[in-house]
Formats: C-alpha cells, sequence, structure tokens
C-alpha cells in the first residue's frame, strides 16, 4: 500500500538464466541455482552443494555439525535453556512449539565443545529452520556461556552463523543479546583467544552486527547473503534498486567485510590451516 | 488506519482557544462567566493530565518521534558547561547523523556522543534523518577509544530510528562497524551513562547504548525494530503497528520493569517539546546521579558492566 503511494515499482530480481547441466530425473533434487537433478546420494557426498554449480544448498545445525567436528567428538552444552515467552508476546508459544516439533531442535543453535580437525575447540552452530535462526535469549545466552567455556579452557572458538536478524517476539531482551555476546567476545579477545566467525546463507541484521562480526576471520560460504538490512527492506523502504549479487559472500569480500569465501569442500581444510598457523590457538 | 501524528496537544490547544474566546466575548457582552469557565479549565486540565498519565505505547511512539521534540545538540548545549564538536571516522568521512565532542559536565570533562536527527525537513536531509552509516559508528569508536585514553566518563544520547537502511551503507560495512563499537562499549574502563531521549530503533541506536546505566525519558521507546517493521514481518500487516507497539513493550515502563532500564525521567505534561529546558534540566540531574553512583562504586567499570550485560535476558531451565 505504501510503495503504492509513493508510485515505486516493485523490483523482482530476475534468476540467473537456469541452463540445467544435467536435467532432472524424478526424486532428485532440483538445484535451485542451475536446474540440474542431483541424487540424495550426490547431495550427502558433496555435503549438500550442487556437484555442478556449486550452489550451496542450506544445512541444519546436526548435519553442519557431522560435516565438520571429527566423528565422536562433540559434547553438546546447555541443552536445558529454552525460550519462555517474557513479554507474553501472541502467537510466540505456538510458534516456538511449532518449531521445536519441526526441527527436533530445542533452540535456533547447538553449541559445545568437539575437536575440528584434530583440534580441541568450542563450536556453536545455528540452524535457520529454528523461527529463522533468530537470536532471542536463549541464542544469546548459548552463545555467551560458550564464549566463556572457551576462555576458561583457552580453546579456540568456531561459530556457524545463520540468522534472519533478533528475535522480535522477545523485543529488547532480544537485542540486548547483541550488547551481551559482544561482551563476552570482548574478554574472549583479551586473552589473546582465536575466534572463527564462518557466515552461511543468510546472515543478516543483529547477528552479523554482534558476535559473528567479531570473528578474528571472518569467513563466508559461497553466495550467502550477509549485511545488516537485507536487500528486500532497503528496496521496500528507499525504493533503491539493488544490484543482482548485492551483499552476497562475494560482493562483501571486493567490499572488504570478509576474509574468505571458501567452498564447503575446503572449508575444513581452510581452518584447519588457520588452526595450526595460530598452533592450535590455545595461546592462553 | 493507523494514526500517524501524535494531535492530542491540537485538540487540546483547540478546545484552550474556545475558552479564552468565551472568555473574552463574556467580557465584552457583560456576562459574568468566570466561575464557569475556572470550572470548564479545570476540568480541561484533569482530563489532559490524565491523558498523558495513561497514553497507550503507540501514542508514545509518536511522542518520540515528535519533530519538535529536543535533539541531541541541545541536550549538549545545555547539559555540558562547554562542549566542543569533534569530527569524522579518519577512514571515510563524516557522518552528521551522528555527533560527538568533548565537554564539560558539572566540571568534568566528559566525552559525548549522540544521535543527530533533524526537526525540520531541511535539516533532516542534512542530518539524514538520525540514521547513521558505518562511518558514524567509526567515529564513535575514535570517540570512546579516545575517551578511555583520557580517563574521561562518555554520556551518550540515544535518537535514532535505526542504522541506515542504504546501499551504501552495506558496501561500508554497516554490521560490523555496530559490531565493533558494541564490543569497545563493553570493555571501556570509564563510565559510560546513556540515555534514551526520543525513539530508539534495533542495533542501530543500541550501538551507542551499551552502558553502566540506562536512563530512558518517560515518553521515550526503545525497541529491537519499530513497530511498523514488526508488523509487516509478524503480521504481514504494517497497518497493526499500534498493537505490535504494545506486544513489544517499547516503553521506558516496561523496559524498567525487565531490568533493561534503569531510571525513567518523567517528561512535562504535554511531552519533552512543550518545556524543553524542563525536560533537559530533569535529564541532567539523572545522569549526575547515576554518574556519580556509578564513580563512587569504584572498582573496574568494565567489570560491573560485564555482570550488568550478562544478566540481561529471560529465559526457562527444563532437564
Amino acid at each position: 500500500m505504501l510503495k503504492r503511494s509513493f508510485g515505486k515499482t516493485k523490483y523482482i530480481p530476475v534468476p540467473q538464466e537456469a541452463l540445467p547441466h544435467r536435467p532432472p530425473k524424478p526424486d532428485q533434487t532440483v538445484c535451485p541455482q542451475c536446474a540440474s537433478g542431483i541424487s540424495a546420494e550426490e547431495l550427502r557426498e558433496n555435503f549438500k552443494v550442487c556437484p555442478f554449480c556449486r550452489y550451496h544448498f542450506p544445512m541444519t545445525a546436526h548435519e553442519r555439525l557431522n560435516w565438520i567436528a571429527d566423528p565422536g567428538s562433540f559434547e553438546e552444552w546447555d541443552t536445558e535453556l529454552s525460550s519462555c515467552n517474557p513479554l507474553g508476546f501472541p502467537g510466540y508459544d505456538e510458534k516456538l512449539a511449532e518449531a521445536r516439533e519441526k526441527t527436533g531442535l530445542k533452540e535456533a543453535i547447538i553449541t559445545g565443545a568437539a575437536r575440528v580437525q584434530g583440534y580441541q575447540v568450542v563450536l556453536g552452530i545455528m540452524d535457520s529452520r529454528f523461527l529463522m535462526g533468530s537470536m532471542g535469549s536463549v541464542v544469546g545466552e548459548k552463545i555467551s556461556r560458550a564464549v566463556e567455556k572457551a576462555i576458561e579452557r583457552t580453546c579456540p572458538l568456531i561459530t556457524f552463523a545463520v540468522a534472519g536478524g533478533a528475535r522480535m517476539q522477545e523485543g529488547m531482551l532480544s537485542l540486548m543479546q547483541m550488547a551481551k555476546t559482544s561482551a563476552a567476545l570482548e574478554r574472549f579477545h583479551k586473552q589473546g583467544l582465536l575466534y572463527i566467525s564462518v557466515m552461511t546463507h543468510p546472515t543478516v541484521g543483529g547477528v552479523p552486527a554482534s558476535f559473528a562480526g567479531l570473528g578474528d576471520f571472518i569467513i563466508a560460504e559461497p553466495g550467502a547473503l550477509i549485511g545488516f538490512t537485507g536487500p528486500r527492506v532497503i528496496e521496500q523502504t528507499l525504493g533503491q534498486r539493488l544490484p543482482e549479487r548485492f551483499q552476497r559472500a562475494e560482493f562483501q569480500l571486493e567490499h572488504g567485510m570478509l576474509d574468505l569465501v571458501v567452498d564447503r569442500a575446503e572449508l575444513p581444510a581452510v581452518i584447519g590451516q588457520l588452526l595450526r598457523l595460530h598452533l592450535g590457538g590455545n595461546h592462553g | 488506519m493507523v494514526k500517524r501524528q501524535f494531535d492530542y496537544e491540537d485538540k487540546y490547544k483547540n478546545i484552550q482557544n474556545k475558552i479564552r474566546e468565551l472568555e473574552e466575548l463574556s467580557g465584552t457582552l457583560d456576562f459574568d462567566l468566570s466561575s464557569e469557565i475556572k470550572v470548564l479549565e479545570g476540568k480541561l486540565k484533569s482530563i489532559r493530565d490524565q491523558k498523558y498519565q495513561n497514553l497507550t505505547p503507540w501514542e508514545k511512539v509518536l511522542l518520540a518521534r515528535h519533530p519538535e521534540r529536543p535533539t541531541t545538540i541541545q541536550y549538549l548545549d545545555h547539559i555540558c558547561d562547554e562542549w566542543i564538536e569533534l569530527h569524522g571516522d579518519r577512514y571515510y568521512g563524516d557522518d552528521p547523523a551522528i555527533v560527538g565532542g568533548i565537554g564539560t559536565f558539572n566540571g568534568m570533562p566528559v566525552t559525548v556522543i549522540g544521535h543527530q536527527r533533524g526537526k525540520d525537513t531541511n535539516e533532516n536531509i542534512k542530518r539524514n534523518f538520525g540514521m547513521p552509516h558505518p562511518e558514524g559508528y567509526r567515529k564513535v569508536h575514535r570517540l570512546l577509544k579516545q575517551a578511555e585514553k583520557f580517563g574521561r566518563p562518555v554520556l551518550t544520547f540515544i535518537d535514532t530510528q535505526g542504522a541506515y537502511p542504504g546501499a551504501g551503507a552495506e558496501e561500508r560495512g554497516q554490521p560490523v562497524a555496530i559490531a565493533q563499537d558494541l564490543m569497545l562499549l563493553a570493555g571501556l574502563n570509564v563510565p559510560i551513562i546513556s540515555t534514551v531521549i526520543g525513539e530508539g530503533g534495533s542495533g542501530g541506536a543500541l550501538a551507542l547504548g551499551v552502558g553502566d546505566r540506562l536512563i530512558m525519558l518517560s515518553n521515550s521507546v526503545f525497541s529491537v525494530a519499530s513497530a511498523e517493521t514488526c508488523g509487516s514481518i509478524l503480521a504481514k500487516d504494517p497497518n497493526r503497528a499500534e498493537e505490535m507497539a504494545a506486544a513489544l513493550k517499547l516503553t521506558a515502563d516496561d523496559l524498567k520493569s525487565l531490568n533493561i532500564v534503569d531510571e525513567v525521567v518523567p517528561e512535562p505534561i504535554g511531552g519533552a517539546h512543550t518545556d524543553p529546558l524542563e525536560t533537559i534540566t530533569r535529564v541532567k540531574e539523572a545522569i549526575a546521579r547515576n554518574l556519580y553512583e556509578v564513580m563512587e562504586n569504584g572498582g573496574s567499570f568494565a567489570e560491573q558492566r560485564y555482570q550488568r550485560l550478562r544478566s540481561m535476558g529471560r529465559y526457562n531451565i527444563i532437564a
């Protein structure tokens, strides 16, 4: 309605010309980027990356955990933390129940100790299926506790972010998680510890503007949307037309926001290399 | 349709003018209506007082956005004995949506930083409606570092709808610029007192709001996202802003009961803009009280601030 009254034209991004490298068969997953058909086995073998065009499919927190952590090394923390509805926000209880039911997760992040490439680390992995991976009290608390435990253990920290922003249903309590997680990382960095922040598609709003933006190294997966304000909001509020790959990982690399954009197939080795170059990150 | 402007005061003034007309008229016509007029005026005043004590959250949002509300520079002019504005982030530019500098507060040097919006269209264009770019947040970063170097307490003033949602801001790293301010503020070893004087919107406001104490004016608001944004995203309808404003618990009193705000400073009846000097005086007193308390507590400011921030959040523990 607003749009109409200002006479702005809606900008619909034109998808890249989709040319299937291999026409899909029934039962196959169709790549949203190149329209090729990918079998379940191929998808698994390629860590949910299209073998034809390198499109990175979203990964659930546990898929990512199984991919990045050394087998059997993960010890999960703070599973007892559970979101409540502190403001009595209409519909929030139902949304939480639905997200728990759908994902089998208690919240939008799992945290714990693990080994990655043989090195002992603290891991935090977000899951976009749980209320868009938004940060509320529990996500903020789990991150802060993970950071504090990493300080105690003089251990490097690795997070995989995927986030639509702060969780609106918890109001200012969500916004304050930005301050809380940043405060925890301030202590962490003062101890000379190593933090590798990986941003996956999408990482927008309060998460890149707090803990995920505070890595010693910020790495993104190819094609990941990364920014403070999402492109749809920018276009709607300002009527600005944005270039097609605006805010994508490659764009952010070019604009100096990221250290690296790394294909999922290479990422474990790159993380291993960074840990090695920091002598395992145990500088404390 | 959602009300977009707080027009109560105009209605009130209209009635008041009518009463005055009646008074004049009765004088020229030799009717003595003075006692009736007194009753009428008394009644009007009590209705108005009632109204301002029972504003809805959405009415407070509208009042917080009132164009005539005093802005950061007005506060600095009255709160500081003297102050000098400093410019630039040393990398890219000077963001007019954030003002900062050094002043004296009751004789003590302090670093002052605040969002700066305009009061009319021209000023707002110059100030980008008080919505900062990354260079604004990097200017904040520089001034905070400087405050710590010289051991000056920091006073911040929050008055923004949010960080600027534009292409240039994103190209220059808006999220990281905000994150770095949050982290620096958390560990800064000087006292920091923040005051919300108008609208506090999202991370762009919080980047100036991580301190030892958070003060809010009684009609100011502070929210994770604007009520309109929440309406569009959660209810798929920006016209539900009014109910979203209530659900978000964004008023000063709500945030006090959530332990996010330390002190609520009452505005004059009618709102801050109806008596700017009185408002600013009250804010100055509140800042002084809180600043001196924090300074007297002694110890590590960063440590106490950490404990304060660490306690933020509500959750259940389910085995």
